[in-house]
């Protein structure tokens, strides 16, 4: 299964793209799993230094903006499909 | 090769029509309010409703413009700066030198005050001073292009650019004497400890930095316009009723302890720049001192309980306090010798 996290300590923008991650999943019609980090250690651990951070299994795709819905869609569809080069 | 050239072909016809189109929109705005208040709402050029109506009339659509212009451009300008990219520039530098780069940084870095703890443990971590770190953090907030847009829309070019350059003296500066205070071990242990990873930097279009400038647009002037319309009306509404010098003795230049008032009296305020130019505009506009009226905007923008609240996570007390009384003492100074010389 996905696994998509939002990296920050809880601002108005990480909550921002949460809502965001779980609309673009929606939207791409996958099952994934939005979670929040807002551990800082493990945020900084991630090379994070401006929230909030978006990552899709493990690879940080965005930092520092809330990107829109259709370039969330993007960035996951992307993962999606360097991991699975066959289908 | 052919569709690269033809994307940056299209891509600077593009912005020379936004140019243009742009110029144009500002030219007009003169004819423009001048026709609305006194031919279509017949009011009198003498009287105090028609002053305020055509001042709010040419001020706001020109305060609005001129901040979706630089806005835009600053978007563009800071998709070549990244906080990793800027820690690399000031990692290892000597102080001195280091400050007057972090400072300069601190404006052209995409920055928000809610990132100003991992941007700080990024800083330390990678070797940049504590006091080059503060020259940063206090450059980032100061000297943005919504305040220098808002004072070059209505108060004045002059103003504006004193204003950029006593904002980066001041942050080159402060950050110069945290640095001296040495003032190390009033970090929390913890930042020290912290591992922190490496990010590659991203591969950016021409079309992915305009499209990240047009965001910008959107969230700045989206979040700000209320601020500048309300703000601008209330500047209006002073403009012509209340008596020009009305202010002249309780924010002139006479008595000493304004400006230290100004400055206290601003720390617990917190506003954007968008919410408090227009006022300070005003009360320009009738009679507080210049100087004055410059020291309470910079500490209403540069010292903010909830920025200090946030940063109170990596740093003690005493490191705090030393920044408000560093930082403050900085825009005391600058309020005086504003006063002095104009």
């Amino acid at each position: 299964m996905l696994r998509i996290q939002v990296l920050g300590p809880g601002c108005a923008n990480c909550q921002k793209l949460e809502a965001l991650a779980r609309q673009a999943v929606a939207g791409l019609g996958v099952e994934a799993e939005v979670q929040k980090v807002t551990d800082m250690r493990q945020i900084m651990a991630r090379g994070v230094m401006a929230t909030p951070g978006l990552a899709v299994n493990d690879r940080l795709v965005s930092t520092g903006r809330v990107p829109s819905v259709s370039e969330v869609m993007t960035l996951i569809a992307n993962v999606l499909a360097e991991e699975s080069p066959g289908s | 090769m052919v569709v690269e050239r033809q994307s940056a072909v299209r891509l600077v016809a593009g912005f020379a029509l936004l140019a243009l189109v742009w110029a144009g929109a500002y030219a007009a705005l003169r004819p423009l309010a001048d026709a609305l208040t006194y031919d279509l709402f017949r009011l009198s050029h003498d009287s105090h409703l028609g002053s305020s109506v055509n001042f709010f009339l040419y001020d706001t659509p020109k305060v609005l413009l001129l901040l979706t212009g630089i806005v835009f451009l600053m978007g563009i300008v800071r998709t070549f700066f990244s906080p990793e990219s800027t820690r690399r520039l000031l990692g290892g530098r000597r102080e001195g030198v280091g400050n007057v780069a972090a400072a300069g940084l601190g404006v052209v870095t995409p920055f928000c005050s809610c990132s100003a703890v991992p941007l700080f443990i990024g800083f330390v971590e990678a070797g940049v001073p504590l006091g080059v770190t503060f020259s940063f953090l206090i450059a980032a907030p100061m000297v943005n292009e919504v305040a220098v847009v808002l004072l070059f829309g209505l108060v004045g070019w002059r103003i504006a650019v004193l204003y950029v350059a006593l904002g980066l003296g001041i942050a080159i500066v402060s950050g110069w004497v945290i640095g001296r205070l040495r003032m190390e071990r009033h970090v929390e242990a913890f930042v020290y400890e912290m591992a922190v990873g490496q990010l590659d930097s991203e591969r950016l279009s021409w079309a992915d930095r305009v499209d990240r400038a047009r965001q910008a647009v959107r969230e700045i002037v989206g979040r700000v316009w209320p601020f500048v319309v309300a703000a601008i009306a209330v500047g209006a509404g002073i403009h012509g009723y209340v008596p020009e010098a009305f202010l002249a003795d309780v924010m002139g230049k006479g008595a000493w302890w304004t400006v230290p008032a100004a400055v206290v009296l601003g720390v617990p305020m917190y506003s954007n720049a968008a919410g408090i130019i227009p006022v300070v505009e005003a009360l320009m506009d009738k009679g507080a001192a210049t100087g004055t009226a410059l020291a309470f905007m910079m500490s209403v923008i540069a010292l903010s309980l909830p920025e200090m609240i946030i940063l109170r996570r990596v740093l003690r007390w005493p490191l705090i306090a030393a920044f408000i009384g560093v930082v403050a003492s900085g825009i005391v100074f600058v309020g005086y010798v504003f006063n002095l010389v104009s």
